[in-house]
Order: C-alpha cells, then structure tokens, then sequence
C-alpha cells in the first residue's frame, strides 16, 4: 500500500493548532504509519513538494507571503483542511484589519520604539489590507473551526481523509 | 372572545387563535422554526431574517416572528430554498461586524453561536466587513460593545416594554445603523437608565455584557424577562 502524503502550513496563526495536533499524542503513531509528512514547521523539508494529497493549513492569510504560499499549495494538493479560527475566519488576525497597516505599523514602531523608529522593510513580507480567511482566496475542502480545534477533531479528520472520505464533522466542532 | 382558526403547517391542520403569528402557532404544535431577534415576552421585530417561512401564494419567505396566522393558510417551516435564505441571512450577520469569537466574553453562551451550530454552519461565504467600532464602557456596571451587535434590538423592547425606560434607539440607515442610549449620548450619561440591566440578560450575544467578565464568563439570564412578561399578563 502507497502512503499518502500529507503537509501542513503555518500562516498567521499562533501555532496553536499544531500544537493540538500534536495533542493526539499516541495516535500520530498510527498516522505516521498511513501517511508521510512531507512538509511544515514539524519536519525539515524545505520546499512544498508536488503532488500532496492532504495539506492542513493553520492561520490566516495576513502578508504578501502567505498569499503566494496558500496559492501555491491548492495548486499541489488534492484536499485542502481549513484547520482552526485563523484559518476559517481569520479570527484573533484579524483584530487590525478595522485600524490601516500604516497607523498600526507606526503605533508599534514609531510610537512603541525609542531607538531606530520606523518599520522595517528588510527580509519582511509586506502586510496586507487585511488579515482574511483561506476561503478567500483559494478553494477550501474541509473547514474544522475552533480556537483549537480538538486532538479528537483533528484526528478524526485525518483518519476520514486518509479512509477517502470527506469527514462530516457536525458534532465533533463549533463555529464561532 | 378571539375565534379560532384553521391552519395547515407541514401539512399538519392546527388550530389557532386568530391573531397569533406563525411562529407562535408552529412552537405550539411542535414544529422547530429557528429564531434570534424573537423572544417570549417581548413584541417582535423581525430583523434578523432567520425564521423566514414559505406561506403559499406569497412569492418570497416571511419571517414566522412577525406574520400573523390567516384561515386557511398554508405554511411549510423548511425547505431546501429556506435552509438557504437562513444561512445566508446567519452568515451575514457574522459577516457585518468583529466576531472574534476565541476573545469574546459571551464565548460558548452566544445565540448566535448556538444558531450556527443548529444550522450547522461551518464558514462564511461572504467577505467579512472589519468595520471600526467603538465600545462604551461609560456606565458604571455594564459595557456596550458594538462590535458584537446585531441589532436585533431586543436591549430596546425590553427596556421600552418591560422596563418603560426606553434607554435604547438604532440611528442611522443600513450599514450604518447603530444602537444609541438616550439620543446618542454615553450609556453613563444617561438620565433615563435605571441600570437594572434587563438589556443585558436579554442581549443574545456579547454586545451588552457586565463589566469584569473574562472571556467565556458572561452568561446571561433571559428567562427572567420571559417570566417577568408572563407576570404582569396575568396581573393585568
Ligand atoms: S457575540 Fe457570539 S458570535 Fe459574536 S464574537 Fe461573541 S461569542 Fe462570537
Ligand atoms: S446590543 Fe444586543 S440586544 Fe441590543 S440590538 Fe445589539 S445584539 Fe441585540
Ligand atoms: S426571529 Fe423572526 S426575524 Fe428574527
């Protein structure tokens, strides 16, 4: 039996749905041992490799940088997982997008900052407008809210998916 | 003496008081119509869109909460059109302003919240709006955070009907709208609230709130009000 491949992303989020990822404990054992994990901030990889079958992506879509990741990954997979808030609604992110990129970079930097005012421009994607959900800008397969979502949610997803279904997951999260 | 009369919903034939709404006439023949601006007790308004009903011979839905029963009347309380219309109105109102709900002290005691789970909505379709909201923490025990708003202005029947204070207004048109106190001055400025905080308990989601709740700390006790309501009709 083929392995599937399956990745996952970190936009702008706060880890925490990694994190309880990680929170299957045990279970991961059982994953690994269907799938290869073959891209995201838990493994080394340092290209998005072609052909993936499942990418959970965590966060919203808040820089230039996360826009041109998240449209590269719909193009290199087949079923793409909306894994929490941030990603699903652009949640806590989203908190700056009433206020202009301008007048919350100068209240931090400016404001904030008593030596060396000013943002910086080097090595650091521009912001956009605003931080927005993943459904804005690419195809979305499965959404799974949640500020985290649960280990048990998560795993469930993962154990659908790699069964080829598209999980129905009506009582297993909350939107909102 | 109010006559009675005859209505069919789901089919089903049920007997109505002729004056009664069909929200009113379906939850007494236990058949479930969602709602969110609607409460026991208080007068409706019909803004939230979320009972809307298909009434035969009436080419488009109108809410349960606000049309009243005719003889005759034919009304079915779902359908693949209203499941639409009432999603699409639910995702709006989570669209419109920041529910941001991870951070929110009503999270996990919301109406708004339970709706979704009830109609099981799992992401908004629309483009969120992000608007810049003020929040009013002038009144000694209570705050007002407009962010959380959607105008339902059940704050405003239950302090004009219950209360007879009529603290609270909505000003302006559309988008705009917003709930004001006392013709828009702060909520602690006002000469006409007497701060028993009805608004608040009756208030579905974290728009009106006591002050010093953490997140997920306000619960909220609108049966009060409902019984409060139901008081006074027998003392009257
Ligand atoms: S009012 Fe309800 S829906 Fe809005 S942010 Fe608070 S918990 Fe979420
Ligand atoms: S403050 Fe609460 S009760 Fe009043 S209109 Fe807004 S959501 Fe409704
Ligand atoms: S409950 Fe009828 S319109 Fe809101």
């Amino acid at each position: 039996m083929t392995k599937a491949r399956l990745a996952t992303m970190w936009l702008d989020g706060c880890s925490g749905c990694h994190m309880s990822l990680l929170d299957v404990d045990e279970a991961i054992i059982t994953i690994a041992q269907r799938a290869d994990l073959v891209y995201g901030p838990l493994v080394d990889a340092q290209e998005f490799p072609d052909d993936v079958d499942v990418t959970i992506v965590e966060g919203a879509v808040s820089s230039q940088d996360d826009l041109e990741k998240i449209q590269h990954v719909r193009e290199r997979t087949r079923i793409l997982v909306a894994l929490g808030d941030c990603a699903v609604t652009s949640n806590v992110p989203s908190m700056r997008n009433p206020f202009t990129v301008k007048s919350i970079l100068d209240r931090v930097y400016v404001e904030g900052a008593d030596v060396q005012k000013g943002a910086p421009t080097d090595g650091v994607p521009t912001l956009l407008r605003h931080a927005i959900p993943l459904q804005d800008v690419v195809k979305i397969d499965v959404y799974v809210p949640g500020c985290p979502p649960s280990a048990q949610a998560i795993l469930f997803v993962l154990n659908e998916l790699l069964d080829g279904r598209i999980p129905d997951l009506k009582s297993k999260v909350r939107f909102g | 003496m109010s006559q009675q009369i005859s209505v069919r919903i789901d089919g089903q034939l049920c007997t109505a008081t002729e004056g009664q709404t069909i929200f009113q006439v379906a939850q007494a023949n236990g058949r479930y119509i969602p709602s969110l601006c609607h409460m026991e007790g208080l007068s409706s308004a019909g803004s939230c869109r979320l009972c809307l009903v298909e009434v035969q011979g009436i080419g488009r839905l109108l809410p349960a909460c606000t049309t009243p029963v005719r003889s005759g009347m034919s009304v079915t309380t779902n359908s693949e059109d209203i499941a639409h219309n009432r999603l699409m109105a639910l995702e709006l109102l989570f669209s419109e302003r920041n529910h941001i709900c991870a951070v929110c002290v009503s999270n996990g005691h919301c109406e708004l919240q339970d709706l979704a789970q009830t109609l099981g909505l799992n992401h908004v379709r629309f483009p969120y709006n992000y608007p810049r909201l003020p929040v009013d923490v002038s009144h000694p025990r209570f705050v007002l955070d407009h962010n959380r708003c959607i105008l339902c202005t059940r704050c405003v029947r239950v302090c004009d009907e219950i209360e007879g204070a009529h603290v609270w207004d909505v000003a302006g048109r559309g988008i705009n709208s917003r709930l004001v106190s006392d013709l828009d001055r702060p909520w602690g400025e006002s000469q006409s609230c007497t701060s028993c905080g009805k608004c608040v308990q009756v208030c579905p989601t974290g728009a009106l709130v006591e002050k010093g709740r953490a997140v997920e700390e306000m619960t909220k006790r609108n049966a009060v009000v409902t019984q409060l309501a139901a008081k006074r009709e027998t003392h009257l």
